[in-house]
């Protein structure tokens, strides 16, 4: 019977980590609608920087003063990363919560008995991907977004200080944004349930914590993930937030606790 | 040599206040396709879920060629597997499916292309599965389930949805396996299935061990003893017959009988004894499915559900 022929060498087939994270990118990269939603949020961010610059360019001469001491090139230039962080934190949490969805879940623990190394793999698949489309992403609109600013001499330059941290740091917060989400979604294993944990975490438990006596949220406030991580791309900073790195390290061990306890569920639950 | 079985321990698996297997232990030999029978909502698919690590028993424990499944290198090497047939990501196309799977075993894309070709999905092995019909969806299942050519096979259900060509398709690749000596372990709620794929049979009911033996002993030992007859002189025969310790009437319809308690032996010769004339003669073999309900008669969970196949009657239907 040769349909049951023996595929390779027998010996050097086994699980190891390359190719569970080989076989994570073929998953990633073989669902249309994940690959379509990375890009559309990279595109995002360089089309909402750049009619925001437009805007700003076109309108300057009409502006208040105290509208012209307000402004922030950089700011006006990374508007869409706000709106973006959101679709890569959702891709995040479907990542895993797809399989779950479509019942995927039990052919990939059957392949791979230990689970753990899907887990690192997806993650690292998807950091790896994200990043590809993220940093592009923000160094297109910047300098597409400062050439139009420039008209008017509001620009800010690259080589101005923290300029080139806060880029890099935009594209690895909404990277390390994507991997909370991926926690998330191993720890719920459904997506509605996923993103709405995800929304209330950056978007509702901030607000939350503001109505705390101020001797309160001035200590908690800043290392909530989304004040801690937003604090790496931006400059000017306001005197409450942590600084750049130690904000952005705050938000990555954040990311850490969600993957840790994600990890601890995987191992121990029924699929 | 590692012995190639599959063995299960005293596994009792609860989900909240439902038992749904029960102090489990039975193990598949090589050589032989293993039938793994019982009602829907046995605890058929659970007991597979606890063999390939996927659910944790709460006691007990099983091991596949030896060893718990988890702590083998090459996992789907030595057991293949088809779950429930929707094991498998909705916008993904078959031959990508195949190859996420393949790539964590080091398969290459020749061998996916092979099984692609083998389980006859060439024409939509580029196509979305969330797209496929429940046959086409059980071969794709078949196809990962064989990828790393494993020495042990486990199936579930795997005849649900195909066409007769699909279901003969099946039967001949178990059985084809069986004989190059691999262990093949296949569970289904149809017993005339069994009855013609499977040489030996697990039969649980309730989570719990109802039979583990080989077919035709699972056949001959469950139902008594019944003889058919056909006599023009029934009168004198059903009077002979009531003679006989246990030999009892069943059923009577003109010059037709039907007796329980005795054997054609046992019929035949009282018969030439008392000079009856004799037509027919025959002994009334249980069928496979006949034997299975009787056994199961007490442990079938949802008598009168509507849900095919989880009620008794539902199952002869089908057949």
């Amino acid at each position: 019977m040769s349909s049951v022929a023996a595929p390779a060498a027998n010996d050097q087939i086994r699980v190891t980590p390359i190719r569970v994270i080989r076989s994570e990118w073929t998953k990633l990269r073989s669902v249309r609608s994940t690959m379509w939603s990375l890009f559309a949020a990279g595109l995002f961010v360089i089309a909402m920087g750049i009619i925001v610059c437009v805007v700003f360019e076109a309108r300057w001469p009409h502006l208040a003063l105290h509208d012209r001491l307000d402004f922030k090139p950089l700011r006006a230039n990374l508007a869409g990363v706000n709106i973006a962080q959101l679709a890569f934190g959702v891709l995040g949490v479907m990542t895993i919560t797809g399989e779950y969805a479509t019942g995927m879940i039990r052919s990939t623990f059957a392949a791979v008995p230990t689970r753990l190394p899907v887990l690192w793999s997806k993650a690292f698949v998807f950091a790896a991907v994200a990043l590809v489309v993220s940093l592009p992403a923000v160094f297109i609109v910047f300098f597409a977004g400062q050439g139009i600013l420039s008209g008017h001499h509001i620009n800010i330059a690259l080589s101005h200080p923290g300029v080139l941290r806060a880029l890099i740091g935009a594209a690895l917060y909404m990277t390390v944004f994507g991997l909370f989400g991926l926690g998330i979604g191993a720890i719920t294993r459904s997506t509605p349930g996923g993103i709405s944990a995800l929304v209330a975490i950056m978007f509702v438990i901030p607000p939350l914590v503001g109505i705390l006596p101020s001797s309160i949220t001035n200590v908690v406030d800043k290392f909530l993930p989304s004040n801690a991580g937003g604090a790496l791309w931006t400059i000017n900073p306001d005197p409450h937030t942590l600084s750049p790195w130690v904000g952005f390290a705050v938000f990555c061990a954040w990311t850490a606790l969600s993957l840790v306890i994600a990890a601890i569920l995987l191992r121990a639950r029924d699929t | 040599m590692v012995p190639r079985v599959i063995e299960v321990e005293h596994v009792t698996k609860r989900y909240g206040d439902k038992l749904a297997v029960d102090d489990l232990s039975f193990t598949v030999q090589p050589g032989v396709v293993t039938g793994f029978l019982g009602p829907n909502g046995a605890g058929k698919s659970t007991t597979m879920r606890v063999i390939l690590g996927l659910d944790s028993p709460d006691r007990g424990f099983t091991r596949v060629n030896g060893r718990p499944y988890v702590e083998h290198a090459a996992p789907l090497r030595e057991l293949g597997a088809l779950l429930e047939a929707r094991s498998v990501h909705t916008g993904r196309s078959a031959r990508n499916h195949l190859l996420a799977l393949a790539q964590t075993h080091g398969i290459g894309a020749d061998r996916v292309q092979e099984l692609i070709d083998l389980v006859g999905l060439h024409d939509v092995a580029g196509k979305r599965a969330g797209g496929f019909s429940l046959g086409m969806g059980q071969r794709l299942g078949i196809a990962s389930a064989l990828l790393a050519d494993p020495e042990t096979i486990m199936l579930d259900e795997p005849v649900n949805g195909l066409d007769p060509e699909g279901i003969q398709w099946v039967r001949n690749l178990l059985k084809g396996f069986a004989a190059q000596g691999r262990t093949v372990f296949v569970s289904s709620h149809l017993m005339s299935e069994m009855a013609l794929t499977a040489e030996h049979l697990i039969v649980i009911g309730r989570g719990r061990l109802i039979a583990d033996t080989s077919v035709e002993a699972f056949v001959r030992g469950s139902t008594g003893r019944s003889v058919r007859v056909r006599s023009p002189q029934l009168d004198e025969l059903v009077a002979c017959v009531a003679e006989i310790p246990d030999g009892e009437l069943d059923s009577r319809d003109g010059d037709r009988a039907r007796f329980t308690g005795v054997d054609p032996e046992q019929v035949g010769t009282l018969a030439a004894e008392r000079g009856i004339v004799l037509y027919e003669l025959t002994p009334d073999q249980a069928s496979l499915e006949q034997a299975f309900m009787e056994m199961t008669q007490q442990d079938v969970e949802f008598h009168a559900t509507a849900e095919l196949g989880a009620d008794p009657d539902a199952d002869a239907a089908v057949l």
